[in-house]
């Protein structure tokens, strides 16, 4: 049975031979993914504060000039401007000056006097949804509160309060949820491109040709240069997760090693989708798009971004087909929540299952179009 | 290894109505063809007619839609990997790794075959002696101008001491004296009874070999050594000769010259003109014909048909039956 290996030490030894002689490609594909982390680490904030807020008060009594305090306490809204009419506060959000606005009628204080209820008209910007929705949901509280706050005003306390937690990420830091997410997208990125490009160039130059007529098995062929993109990918991984902890202080609950152990098939995903991407392209510009294509669902079906729960049917389905789906879940679920074995099982299965079918599917294309091509 | 009793010992290759169709088109179509051992077997053929398909066949990339092939005595189909390590294999693009030098091009391709490492030092030597690729070693391969990827490429191919290698156009594009140097060597490896498959787009080189023969559009026309295809009726129809007229007017003279009753065919080559006329022809009375209208003829002599008339000979009178067929 060695025999189907024929050629891997042969081909695995060329091919660090070539990344030594190429040190620039090797640079460039370990600093680069450490590079759009500080940017994406840095530059990506969830938690929406400061919106900027124009106010319209057109009571512009005590108990108006009180909630418009309130407003301006909440650290969500940030008040740009005070108007005097409709048509202002309308213009300010049109032009993007103001993503919130916020009119108190003119008879807010009497209505709250006389006992009756007080309406205050909150209009935002619905063309950013995570804004739209942080504002809806302050906005609201405001008003129960404030309502709370009158109905109960002679007595000492509150009737009710919620006292919400949030676990794993208590202060909501978006590196924390965001990094290793991002973990599985540069992975995918470096491992895939790499693989792929060390394929084509081959049939670029000719020399895949020449290994088909030689007694290289293409089982030992393909090992032989997956392996050394597979540590450069494992190495990869490595730095990443010292710069999360390091860099971005993101504190790492779970056991690394198991983390390390399940990224191996999910290296192996990648990698398999570097050779299928090769069997197809016959240029390097031609692997340069088809990787980039095959990037799209890992980011975007895989929760990366949008939780996977809240999609449509038809992509919430899709998702479950893209390994970084559930790598994702196990980087989040090892770094994030401390999950073991017990809890992340499944994931790795099905990680193992996806690898496994992806390399016999990618060692058969590999075969059938490449070397009969 | 099972070596087929049957096959001819002295035979390199045997091909038997060698068919492949990709889809509705028939790339090569019952191609049959005998390589004898120690021959330099030339393969002729214009692009796309089917060469690199016929290799590929006999190298066991490519499964065979009908037909047998042997190869050093091993049937391709039930033993491709076994053909594969008695032969070596050159392409023309001189496939090697740019970024790797000249010895660990040579080391790579000995891993490859599985050369151990006191055989392998022993091969290297032999080789770089052969080539003079001595002052090369650690040079980087894109370094070395065509001729020397060459000998490189060459000696990748041959390191495993391979009986049969195929040469698929060796010399495209590179300088004249490396191409001789190639054929020199060819010749003195063929006299150590290595087997050469070789496809060429140069008539000279076609001279060159022991046996050729010629594919067009996935038949071939023409099998033998250049000297049987010279004599062959199609190319020599009995009743006619050849002739070459050296003259300082080639353009004008042609056209003259196919204007003639008498002359078949007539075609330049540099500063002559090679006509096929009928062998009763007055060669004088050609030369008068010729005056008269104001041409000088330095010579005029008869001519054995070149491999290039041999082929295009034959061309035409396959087309010509392709659209009998048709008809």
């Amino acid at each position: 049975m060695r025999d189907v290996f024929k050629g891997f030490g042969a081909v695995f030894y060329k091919e660090a031979l070539h990344v030594r002689r190429d040190p620039g490609t090797l640079f460039f594909s370990l600093i680069i993914p450490l590079l759009q982390m500080v940017v994406l680490g840095f530059g990506i904030d969830t938690n929406i504060r400061q919106v900027n807020t124009v106010v319209f008060n057109a009571d512009g009594r005590r108990e108006s000039r009180e909630l418009v305090d309130r407003l301006r306490n909440s650290d969500t809204f940030h008040i740009v401007r005070y108007v005097e009419n409709d048509h202002d506060l309308n213009d300010e959000i049109i032009a993007g000056r103001a993503r919130v606005g916020v009119k108190i009628p003119v008879d807010y204080s009497d209505r709250l006097l006389h006992q009756m209820s007080a309406q205050v008209l909150v209009l935002i910007d619905g063309s950013d949804s995570s804004v739209a929705g942080q504002a809806i949901n302050v906005t609201t509280a405001i008003g129960l509160d404030e309502s709370l706050r009158r109905v109960l005003q002679d007595r000492s306390s509150m009737a009710v309060e919620m006292r919400p937690k949030l676990l794993f990420n208590p202060d909501s830091r978006s590196p924390n949820f965001f990094l290793p997410g991002l973990t599985a997208v540069l992975l995918l990125n470096v491992t895939t491109f790499l693989t792929a490009f060390s394929i084509v160039r081959e049939k670029e130059r000719g020399t895949l040709e020449q290994l088909f007529v030689t007694p290289v098995r293409p089982l030992g062929l393909l090992l032989g240069k997956l392996l050394p993109y597979l540590i450069i990918g494992f190495s990869e991984l490595c730095l990443i997760v010292s710069f999360m902890r390091f860099v971005f202080q993101v504190p790492i609950h779970g056991n690394l090693l198991l983390l390390a152990f399940f990224s191996l098939p999910y290296l192996f995903c990648s990698l398999s989708i570097g050779i299928l991407v090769s069997s197809k392209a016959n240029s390097q510009s031609e692997a340069m798009q088809l990787s980039f294509l095959t990037f799209l669902p890992s980011i975007f079906f895989s929760g990366y971004i949008f939780p996977r729960e809240t999609m449509p049917f038809v992509f919430h389905a899709m998702s479950y087909l893209v390994p970084a789906s559930y790598y994702i879940n196990i980087t989040r679920g090892i770094i994030l929540r401390g999950a073991g074995l017990t809890h992340l099982w499944i994931d790795a299965l099905a990680l193992f299952a996806m690898g496994t079918f992806l390399l016999i599917v990618a060692a058969r294309r590999f075969q059938n179009k490449v070397i009969s091509a | 290894m099972t070596e087929n009793p049957q096959a001819d010992r002295e035979l390199a290759i045997s091909a038997e109505h060698l068919v492949r169709r990709f889809g509705q088109f028939t790339a090569v179509d019952d191609v049959s063809f005998q390589v004898r051992k120690g021959e330099i077997f030339g393969f002729l053929g214009p692009n796309g007619s089917g060469k690199t398909t016929v290799i590929k066949m006999l190298t066991g990339l490519l499964p065979l839609t009908g037909g047998n092939a042997q190869v050093e005595g091993l049937d391709v189909r039930t033993h491709p990997e076994e053909v594969r390590e008695r032969i070596g294999y050159m392409s023309q693009k001189f496939s090697l790794y740019d970024d790797l030098t000249v010895l660990e091009n040579l080391q790579f391709y000995g891993r490859i075959y599985g050369l151990a490492a006191e055989r392998m030092k022993r091969r290297i030597d032999e080789i770089v002696g052969l080539n003079n690729l001595g002052p090369y070693l650690n040079r980087l391969a894109a370094q070395l101008s065509g001729g020397w990827k060459q000998r490189l490429a060459l000696g990748c191919a041959m390191l495993h001491e391979p009986k049969l290698l195929f040469l698929d156009e060796p010399t495209a594009g590179i300088d004249p004296v490396a191409r001789r140097q190639l054929w020199d060597l060819l010749f003195e490896l063929s006299g150590h009874g290595i087997t050469f498959f070789v496809t060429t787009h140069y008539m000279d080189e076609a001279e060159r070999c022991s046996h050729v023969a010629y594919i067009y559009y996935g038949k071939i026309i023409a099998d033998g050594t250049p000297e049987s295809l010279r004599e062959l009726p199609d190319v020599q129809p009995p009743g006619t000769l050849r002739v070459e007229i050296t003259t300082p007017h080639v353009t004008r003279a042609l056209r003259i010259a196919r204007q003639i009753p008498g002359i078949r065919s007539a075609t330049i080559f540099g500063q002559s003109i090679h006509a096929l006329t009928e062998d009763h022809f007055d060669l004088d009375d050609l030369r008068g014909q010729l005056l008269k209208n104001g041409i000088a003829v330095a010579e005029i002599r008869p001519l054995a048909p070149s491999l290039e008339d041999v082929f295009v000979e034959l061309t035409y009178k396959h087309q010509g039956l392709q659209e009998a067929a048709r008809a």
